[in-house]
């Protein structure tokens, strides 16, 4: 089979401090509830510093300028083990700091939504003039300041969504809609967030592969927000407005949700658009989900913590035809976990591990690397949800175990031999599985794995219109080159075909 | 523990009688189980949810604890959890769990 491949990837995160105090789902339900709270007035105190973010090793390994392995060298908890001047520009992607960020975010409006105050405009123009990423066009679309008597204005008397930073503000996104409950402004600026993430991933994506953006053919769109408006409240399209911004004439595209399994999804479905020939080259894109910013919080502070989860998370992948370099997409090799199969965790395993291997005639010790729920254990065990990674590589030896593939002994050292710490914002549908993607790739690239399996999970129940549990998982194999049969016939070789056959048929004849 | 499981169980409480009704947890963190045992005995401890203040006492096991596995046909229970016992650290959550059990149950 003529397999798709993966030409390319990028990863970016976006450090927002500020977005996490105001748009991050715990700090606004307690606001609500309990706005003189004790946590709220820790907050402030817990937030880290962008150079924290950047020296934080997890985040040093997501935009690849380390390998995950990297992170057993480094002493748990990671945030009290910094590294030392570690760079925001990142082999994969970057961290972008939040003051370019909300200029970014002011880039990709398209409907005279956001308004940056007229000194905060100023500061930020020749940072984002010397951004490698933007040109002119972006520049000019920051437009004019807005007077900080209008943007209070706004967002006093109109219901606008204030922009911060730090405690100052610097800006805010207004309502599109007087009385759309789809079209708030809190839900405007979580949409124009995850619009402008995906647009930096995207624009990464293009830049750091040296691919041409006028290539691209489809985009599909995988993050955990919805756009549209009360008639049709996920009616769509960020794949579409994302693509505009980076300059993808030449595509059209449709967002896919399968909460944390989304990627996954939609790797699959990207894979398979092209493997059939509808399109040449399609990109995965998602951005970042500002109500997940914090999420942990209320566990982080009373742990003494930072709070961790101070990061938008973004990426972007392109899948195109096997050009025999490339790693290629196994889409003979995908696990679905189907509405039979059942909610418990060995179901689960059983659907997205050992299913679609045994159908490819292969053992779970034969797969080189696993890549599930890559959710970074600093976050995540302080919150009491444990290490993430860990826990899928223990029931994927166990499940070995079960089926007579691997001894008992080996649970405990299967993580270490097939797998990778968790390296990914808890940013929801970020952790699962793709953010391995990128250094997959490179060592696949270099000769130094052979093959990878990609798991997304994703919980159902949290729309409340199902308890189904989901999950996707998929294949990535070294490329062995182009075969003859891919290569094409040349037309001596249909001509000799078309002899031969003309020959037995006139053998039939006289017969 | 979710607020609207909190709400759920408070309901099915409400209807049922908290004594005829036991809840069996399956959360794979010792910590985690705990808290869930806590909520619906002696009341949410991050008051953040419907069973904040209210202690129903309700009587609260874990899934891998024996007096349920014993209940639970072997071959079925294999199947469904056999993989998970070897995950688990069966022993912190029996000890986390059964604690809570007997501190604030009272059926």
């Amino acid at each position: 089979m003529n397999y798709p491949v993966i030409k390319g990837t990028a990863y970016a995160l976006i450090h927002t401090p500020t977005l996490l105090v105001h748009m991050g789902t715990t700090q606004t339900v307690e606001r609500q509830a309990h706005p003189d709270s004790e946590y709220l007035k820790l907050v402030p105190e817990r937030l880290r510093s962008f150079e924290d973010t950047v020296n934080y090793a997890p985040n040093q390994v997501y935009i690849g300028n380390n390998h995950p392995s990297s992170l057993k060298d480094v002493p748990m908890p990671w945030w009290q083990n910094s590294l030392e001047n570690a760079e925001r520009d990142g082999k994969y992607g970057e961290i972008m700091p939040e003051d370019e960020f909300l200029g970014l975010v002011k880039i990709v409006d398209s409907f005279d939504l956001v308004l940056l105050e007229e000194s905060f405009l100023e500061e930020i123009k020749p940072k984002l003039a010397e951004h490698p990423l933007f040109d002119e066009n972006d520049l000019k679309r920051l437009g004019k300041g807005t007077a900080l008597s209008e943007v209070e204005n706004q967002i006093k008397n109109n219901k606008a969504e204030a922009l911060y930073i730090g405690e100052k503000v610097v800006g805010c996104v207004k309502r599109a809609h007087e009385t759309d409950q789809s079209l708030t402004a809190h839900i405007m600026t979580e949409n124009l967030v995850a619009k402008a993430s995906g647009t930096l991933a995207f624009k990464h994506l293009i830049v750091k592969n040296d691919l041409d953006v006028k290539d691209v053919e489809y985009i599909i769109e995988c993050s955990e927000e919805a756009c549209g408006d009360m008639n049709q409240r996920g009616g769509g399209n960020f794949a579409k407005a994302i693509g505009e911004m980076v300059g993808a004439v030449n595509a059209t595209g449709a967002d896919m949700r399968s909460f944390c399994a989304g990627p996954a999804h939609t790797m699959v479905a990207a894979a398979a658009l092209v493997q059939a020939g509808v399109y040449k080259n399609v990109v995965v894109v998602a951005g970042g989900a500002t109500a997940k910013l914090g999420m942990n919080g209320r566990d982080h502070v009373k742990k003494d913590m930072p709070l961790l989860e101070d990061n938008l998370g973004a990426f972007a992948v392109m899948i195109g035809q096997n050009d025999g370099v490339n790693p290629i997409i196994r889409t003979d090799i995908v696990g679905r976990h189907v509405i039979g199969s059942g909610s418990a965790p060995q179901a689960v395993m059983q659907a997205l591990v050992l299913d679609p291997l045994q159908r490819a005639d292969l053992t779970i010790p034969e797969i080189e690397m696993y890549a599930a729920e890559l959710q970074n254990p600093d976050v995540t065990v302080p919150a009491g949800a444990g290490d993430v990674p860990q826990a899928n590589y223990k029931m994927i030896a166990a499940l070995a175990v079960m089926k007579q593939m691997l001894e008992s002994s080996d649970v405990a050292t299967f993580g270490d031999k097939h797998g990778m710490p968790g390296f990914a914002p808890t940013q929801g549908h970020i952790p699962s599985g793709v953010p391995f993607l990128g250094h997959a790739r490179d060592m696949m690239l270099a000769g130094d794995l052979k093959n990878a399996m990609i798991i997304g999970k994703g919980s159902l129940f949290l729309a409340r219109l199902t308890n189904l549990f989901d999950g996707v998982s998929f294949v990535i194999e070294a490329n062995t080159g182009l075969k003859e049969e891919e290569v094409g016939l040349d037309k001596e070789q249909v001509r000799d075909m078309i002899a031969e056959a003309m020959r037995e048929f006139a053998n039939s004849l006289s017969k | 523990m979710d607020l609207e499981n909190q709400a759920r169980i408070k309901t099915l409480a409400e209807e049922l009688g908290a004594e005829n009704l036991l809840v069996i947890l399956g959360g794979a963190e010792a910590e985690a189980a705990g808290l869930a045992a806590e909520t619906v005995s002696a009341g949410d401890p991050t008051f953040a949810g419907p069973l904040a203040g209210v202690s129903l006492g309700l009587s609260v096991y874990h899934i891998v604890e024996d007096e349920i596995k014993s209940l639970c046909d072997a071959a079925v229970y294999e199947e469904q959890i056999g993989m998970m016992e070897m995950v688990l650290d069966v022993d912190a959550i029996k000890e986390e769990v059964s604690s809570i059990r007997e501190q604030y149950s009272k059926f």
